[in-house]
């Protein structure tokens, strides 16, 4: 309850309120968190839906005789695109939010949007990843917002 | 009125060609798939492009509105988004809405990745490097040491590399000289600075993080002062010798520089911080480097600016031509006050009066103070730092040059980062307001075969090739000269709110400007990285001349930086406009007017790589001639390498 103030008021500042929300009151670790918290929790979210994509373009990758050339193409770029929000992305946002070199946390987030859009257009027609594309991106582009206001908060 | 840009996509609807006798014809079947596909994608990201306000620098940048989240949020979305080239280029917005029209390129695959990699810029073998560390100068090598990740392409796990040079080119590869395996810098040894002492001993100061995240300083020095190449570093046995002081938060306490004599014969050091929203710099002063007063005063502070990364604070000659060594001070001498800015990535710095014996200094511009005034380079540069290099008595200016690409292209190519170019810094004479950096003369050693154009004449609205070999490691000098009477004859207008990153880029055209060059262009210009000039007339008569680089068009991949980097470049009355390039595979550092301003940018093409890169002069003003003269090098590698049977 205590903290509730400092989710919305955290949340109010990024640009998919509902989502950040969401995404912070479903993690019990939220309850006393202080902003840096809140960062590191959702950078746990943006691992977590990451890994479901990747999982998902696995499965589809599988049905490789389904599949035809140019979806294949797309479906390799995106699980390279995602192994490296995984394994380059989210490390990276985790030490930078633990040594407070904030900008390579703010880089990390920054950089995990453009890969989950980067993956979307390379569909020539219909994605199959669409809204996993959005929420990943939409989660990076919140855990960019609440670095932003680690970096001008007042006092620390 | 055949008034031709061929810089401009040409619409199927006009016919005209570009001089080099090449239609650009766009198919009208094109039109209709990226229409359709542009569609389908603002279905997806309404949401976001609503929101975006205006143009907003690369990575978390927005200098409009300092603080302001929601634009910033939605600034990697920018990146999809190519600058419009306007109604008046007779380009519908909606064409251009996703990819100006194109479908992407299939990203990244081995050629134009290799391609990438640089051939006389300072780069390790692999991975991740960052900031430029310890600069020095020591028995006949000079010494660099920065930034590294032993691990993978993106920054974590940070260490210190290391390598040796005779001439600030050619480097030699030598083992890590700092590992982080003391509590003390577990988490990173991250940036600090070397200072020579009196009897020729090295002491380097470094910022730990510990293995509880907190900013501490590090004493090391070498094991062995007389191996001159100083593989070997031990740490001081009893660090860290300086933590956060009180009011200083565990986060905010980072990259001592080098010291300096005070009058009283103690060393002093500056170290950057932040006090709520104020970026400032904290004094102390040692007589061993062990132990410290913290002086009671600031350096320097200026509110709004946030956190100060890589402080720098040195003199320079308001007279002499040459460096002046950290302790100097006196009449003649100015001081350089400069910062990283952690909120915008950008280096700043300002001139002014040091005051030795409080330990403070003052902006002579406060208007153009540290962090709200003038950078070193308008582009991708950051975490600068300087030393004195006393065998050639000039000061040596180090930028960090990160990647603008997706970190997915890292991974793949394996490596991201390289270093600038050193470049000599000096006070700038005669506008008595700005430094002048330029590349070390040594790098001219570098030039192989040259060829000189004379007295080029571009003509409103063309472009002209320039026949060289190869166009992909170049040293490019050129001078513009203008019809001072076409200056004369334009009107003024409120044209004089032009910015370099808001304008629609080199197919924008004005009265007088664009023109200047394209580097990184092919044969039919599909892909072109323009550094150029566009002046201005403000209603009063006054010329301004803003000096910039357009990436919007640099590559068809749509997960690169396309925005246009640049400022004002103060031009003084009788001089000719001059630009210098350094063109070396995905990085070009430009130089306007001497280096009064400076502008790195790094460019990623699909399709311009290797045989295809042409240089081409352009002109894209609407009532200005423009005469050219250069010369062109083709450059040689530095063959980097590690240092042979160590």
């Amino acid at each position: 309850m205590g903290n509730q103030n400092l989710i919305e008021r955290t949340c109010k500042q990024t640009p998919f309120y509902d989502l950040c929300i969401w995404s912070l009151k479903s993690n019990p670790e939220s309850r006393d968190a202080s902003v840096k918290k809140l960062a590191q929790i959702m950078v746990d979210s943006l691992k977590t839906k990451a890994t479901e994509t990747l999982d998902l373009i696995d499965e589809l990758l599988q049905d490789g005789l389904a599949l035809d050339p140019e979806m294949q193409k797309a479906l390799t770029s995106c699980a390279e695109r995602y192994n490296v929000i995984i394994r380059g992305d989210v490390p990276e946002i985790n030490e930078a939010l633990k040594t407070g070199d904030y900008k390579f946390a703010a880089k990390g987030a920054n950089d995990a949007a453009i890969e989950a859009n980067s993956c979307e257009i390379e569909f020539p027609t219909k994605s199959p990843l669409t809204d996993m594309n959005k929420v990943v991106h939409d989660v990076s582009v919140v855990a960019a917002s609440i670095v932003k206001i680690i970096q001008t908060k007042f006092s620390f | 009125m055949a008034d031709i840009s061929p810089l401009l996509p040409v619409s199927s609807s006009d016919g005209s060609s570009d001089l080099t006798g090449q239609a650009t014809c766009r198919r009208p079947i094109k039109v209709v798939v990226s229409i359709f596909f542009g569609l389908l994608t603002v279905g997806l990201f309404a949401a976001l492009l609503i929101r975006n306000n205006g143009s907003v620098d690369y990575v978390d940048v927005h200098e409009n509105e300092r603080g302001s989240l929601a634009s910033m949020a939605f600034e990697k979305a920018e990146n999809l988004k190519p600058v419009s080239r306007g109604l008046a280029a007779g380009v519908s917005e909606k064409s251009n809405w996703v990819f100006g029209g194109d479908l992407p390129d299939y990203p990244w695959n081995n050629s134009m990745l290799s391609w990438q990699r640089t051939a006389f810029h300072f780069q390790p073998e692999k991975n991740w490097m960052n900031d430029p560390n310890g600069p020095l100068f020591y028995k006949g090598w000079y010494h660099l040491f920065y930034q590294y990740n032993p691990n993978a392409a993106v920054w974590g796990h940070i260490v210190w590399g290391h390598a040796v040079s005779k001439d600030l080119i050619h480097w030699l590869h030598l083992p890590l000289a700092m590992a982080a395996d003391q509590w003390y810098d577990k988490n990173g040894v991250w940036t600090g600075s070397a200072t020579i002492l009196h009897d020729g001993k090295i002491v380097m100061l470094y910022t730990g993080s510990t293995t509880e995240g907190v900013q501490v300083q590090n004493l090391a020095y070498p094991a062995d002062q007389y191996d001159p190449l100083l593989v070997h570093w031990v740490k001081y046995p009893r660090n860290p010798v300086l933590v956060p002081p009180p009011g200083i938060g565990p986060n905010d306490f980072r990259d001592p520089t080098t010291a300096w004599l005070t009058s009283e014969g103690k060393w002093r050091i500056t170290i950057g911080s932040k006090i709520n929203k104020t970026g400032i710099a904290l004094v102390y002063d040692t007589k061993d480097f062990i132990n410290y007063e913290m002086l009671d005063g600031l350096l320097h502070a200026v509110p709004g600016t946030g956190m100060w990364e890589c402080v720098d604070f040195f003199p320079v000659s308001e007279t002499e031509n040459n460096g002046l060594e950290t302790s100097i001070n006196g009449p003649g001498v100015k001081h350089v006050v400069k910062a990283s800015l952690d909120d915008d990535r950008h280096d700043y710095y300002a001139i002014g009066t040091y005051n030795d014996r409080n330990g403070t200094w003052i902006p002579d511009r406060p208007n153009i103070d540290v962090g709200i005034g003038l950078r070193y380079d308008y582009g991708i540069y950051y975490a600068a730092k300087t030393f004195y290099d006393q065998n050639k008595k000039r000061r040596v200016l180090w930028g960090w040059i990160g990647e603008s690409d997706s970190e997915a292209a890292d991974v793949k190519k394996g490596w991201a980062s390289v270093q600038s170019i050193p470049r000599t810094i000096l006070f700038d004479k005669k506008t008595g307001t700005h430094l002048l950096q330029w590349p070390v003369e040594e790098i001219d050693s570098l030039r192989l075969k040259g060829k000189e154009f004379n007295q080029v004449r571009i003509q409103a609205g063309s472009v002209v090739p320039l026949d060289i070999d190869s166009a992909t490691q170049l040293d490019i000098i050129a001078e513009f000269k203008i019809d001072s009477d076409a200056l004369e004859k334009a009107t003024g207008s409120s044209d004089a709110s032009f910015d370099c990153a808001t304008s629609g880029g080199a197919a924008e055209r004005g009265a007088l400007g664009p023109f200047g060059l394209l580097v990184l262009a092919d044969e039919r210009l599909r892909e072109q990285t323009p550094v150029y000039f566009y002046m201005t007339k403000g209603s009063d008569g006054n010329l301004k001349t803003f000096f910039c680089n357009d990436q919007s068009r640099s590559s068809k991949a749509s997960d690169v930086d396309k925005h246009i980097y640049g400022s004002l470049v103060p031009v003084l009355r009788g001089e000719n406009l001059s630009i210098r390039i350094l063109v070396d595979h995905s990085i070009i550092e430009s130089f306007g007017q001497g280096g009064r301003t400076v502008i790195t940018s790094r460019v990623y093409p699909t399709k311009v790589i290797y045989g295809a890169a042409k240089v081409f002069l352009f002109n894209n003003a609407t009532e200005l001639n423009v005469t050219a003269s250069l010369k062109i090098w083709q450059m040689n590698s530095a063959f980097i390498q590690p240092y042979p049977n160590l």
